[in-house]
């Protein structure tokens, strides 16, 4: 049981610490609703008009009812992994572009490393919102994979960052110094040497890319840009609004979906927060 | 003046100039990339939906071709884009035609304006002081409680907060308006009742901007003080047997201020969007509504316009933030 022992001895150094594993639980639960929540509820329950509208929650309708006779309930447990495909699917495009420029500016250095440090410099001042609203108001059709690739556009630009930072304190390292030495290539040293010691950042990058796609999606989507036919949390918020269901006190339709999102967050925060711990023992002795 | 005080100033401003560029430029390229002639499905939408019965959808259309100047080459276009931006000439809204988009943002950004500057402020300020409490070593258990509450906000985007606010404030307790900037019947006049009826429509907004960001701001103060004060000059300072108080405002925040300014001018980006979506929920009166109200519309030159006014004045309020540093930080001065 090497995995229990490294485990246990990571957990008492204090590398592993409460507020992961509390992170990484939250994440957990949340994943195992959406994965094993389809097998319980018929998805005709979420579809416009399939049950009586406006119902609060009660023993017939677990969650209530929206106003076009959607059960909330059927609808949560179908917008959930949608959202939190979106999020994952534009941290892996993220992280991956955001690392691999990193990797480029930080090892070649020189014109190419000036031009993505400043494109990058820029693009992280400018509000997300401003440029995913031109993109997303110009594009017809709408779907999660496009959405995905919208948001994933504006989410390398951190990434970029650290992982630049770091590989320009790497490359210095003496055992780099002696892969240059034995006539590694660029390429070789870049990928063998650099980059596996990059990992916890890449990590720790990936969980806070994942957290501000999702935060760009449902942003998008509560103004109304997102694939409206498709069942998200950022479009039940949208819906919710459009209904002025706050004003007319049916808590039951925003309230829901603010709940999961919110614990999305705070166990994405945890986590990362964990990560960082993880990825710097300094922080760990504190 | 020192010769690297110039050079430092020189550097910021061209950085300036430099995301204004790529944000005029992004504006006008991303329209013509995607497929589609925007014109044609803005006013073929506009049509189905009935949204413009009162308007003369030639002219309409005219004004758009001419503004657009389609016919032209694309370098043309490029350059009459920018003399346009010049002039300040944003183009017509075609919701209501033929208003112009430069005084349609021009009616919406005090409203923006005061709402955030005075929402940040407060945040930044009380959310400093509450992290450099925190970090003191003699802070409470009862003060200590705070952060795990910090944390838990500063997650949660503030603009769903908004709506949490406004049942509770608003629809079950009924202390505040739920939306608006000002009561729709009221005669704005100079007096106490429109100041009056201004500041309680704001207050909730402005609540739920200030709650969304305070956490942020005493995480990294916090953290901030916690590496200052395990500097050698608190020690020194300590041993010359200095006040408690004066060592944590003249040794420990003064210096840990200089890194949260930092974070101010980086995170002004996420700031914005956050208000952008908490005006929408609030229905203020501010750009994030015109913004949203242009997009339910596909009035395309307000989208365009109120994009680029949120970047251009980031990028002004960046160059502040920045000019501002060298009073903080003498080692730059020098």
């Amino acid at each position: 049981m090497s995995f229990v022992t490294s485990f246990r001895r990571n957990y008492q150094q204090g590398r592993i610490s409460g507020v992961l594993l509390l992170g990484l639980g939250i994440l957990f639960a949340i994943v195992l609703f959406s994965a094993i929540g389809p097998m319980f509820v018929d998805a005709v329950n979420a579809q416009v008009g399939a049950v009586r509208p406006r119902k609060p929650p009660g023993p017939e309708y677990f969650l209530g009812t929206d106003s076009q006779g959607r059960d909330m309930w059927t609808l949560l447990i179908y917008a959930t992994p949608n959202t939190l495909k979106m999020g994952l699917i534009a941290g892996f495009i993220g992280v991956g572009v955001g690392t691999a420029l990193g990797l480029i500016a930080g090892h070649f250095g020189g014109i190419i490393d000036a031009i993505i440090r400043v494109i990058s410099d820029a693009l992280l001042t400018v509000p997300a919102i401003a440029i995913l609203v031109i993109i997303a108001g110009n594009i017809d059709r709408m779907n999660t994979v496009i959405m995905a690739l919208v948001v994933a556009s504006l989410g390398w630009m951190f990434t970029t960052r650290t992982v630049r930072a770091q590989v320009l304190t790497i490359r210095e390292k003496s055992y780099v110094e002696v892969a240059r030495v034995n006539g590694e290539s660029q390429w070789e040293i870049l990928f063998t040497e650099i980059m596996p010691n990059l990992m916890p950042y890449i990590v720790a990058s990936f969980v806070g890319t994942v957290s501000g796609s999702i935060l760009a999606v449902i942003g998008l989507e509560a103004l109304g840009l997102g694939a409206l036919d498709e069942m998200t949390l950022g479009n039940t918020i949208y819906w919710s609004q459009q209904s002025s269901a706050v004003l007319r006190g049916y808590w039951w339709w925003w309230g829901p979906p603010i709940v999961v999102i919110a614990l999305i967050f705070i166990g994405l925060f945890l986590t990362s927060v964990g990560f960082d711990r993880f990825a710097n023992p300094k922080l760990a002795r504190r | 003046m020192s010769r690297e005080l110039a050079r430092y100033l020189l550097t910021r401003f061209g950085q300036l100039l430099l995301i204004v560029f790529v944000a005029v430029s992004i504006n006008f390229i991303i329209p013509r990339l995607l497929p589609g002639d925007p014109v044609q499905t803005a006013l073929a939408r506009l049509q189905a939906t009935g949204g413009a019965q009162n308007v003369d959808i030639q002219a309409v259309s005219a004004a758009y071709r001419a503004k657009y100047g389609l016919d032209a080459p694309i370098l043309e276009q490029y350059l009459n884009y920018w003399l346009d931006l010049f002039r300040l000439d944003l183009g017509v809204s075609f919701a209501n035609f033929p208003e112009k988009v430069s005084t349609m943002i021009g009616n919406a950004l005090p409203w923006s304006v005061s709402l955030l500057a005075v929402a940040t402020l407060i945040a930044f300020a009380t959310g400093s002081l509450l992290g450099a409490r925190l970090a003191w070593p003699t802070a409470g258990r009862g003060i200590k409680a705070f952060v795990p509450l910090m944390m838990i906000l500063t997650s949660i985007p503030f603009y769903l907060l908004a709506i949490i606010l406004i049942y509770f404030f608003a629809v079950v307790l009924k202390w505040f308006p739920p939306a608006g900037g000002v009561d729709t019947t009221r005669i704005m006049r100079f007096d106490w009742a429109t100041t009056e009826d201004i500041l309680k429509h704001a207050f909730l907004p402005c609540l739920a901007i200030i709650l969304g960001n305070i956490g942020f701001w005493a995480l990294g103060m916090r953290s901030q003080m916690v590496s200052v004060l395990g500097e050698d000059y608190i020690t020194f300072a300590e041993a010359k047997g200095l006040h408690p108080r004066r060592i944590f405002v003249w040794y420990g925040m003064r210096n840990a201020l200089l890194a949260q300014v930092t974070a101010l001018a980086l995170s002004l980006g996420s700031v914005v969007s956050g208000a952008v979506l908490v005006e929408v929920i609030f229905n203020y009166p501010g750009l994030g509504s015109l913004l949203y109200v242009a997009i339910r519309g596909q009035d395309y030159f307000v989208i365009q316009g109120v994009v680029l006014m949120l970047i251009v004045s980031l990028a002004v309020l960046l160059f502040l933030v920045d000019l501002i540093y060298p009073l903080l930080d003498p080692r730059i001065r020098r």
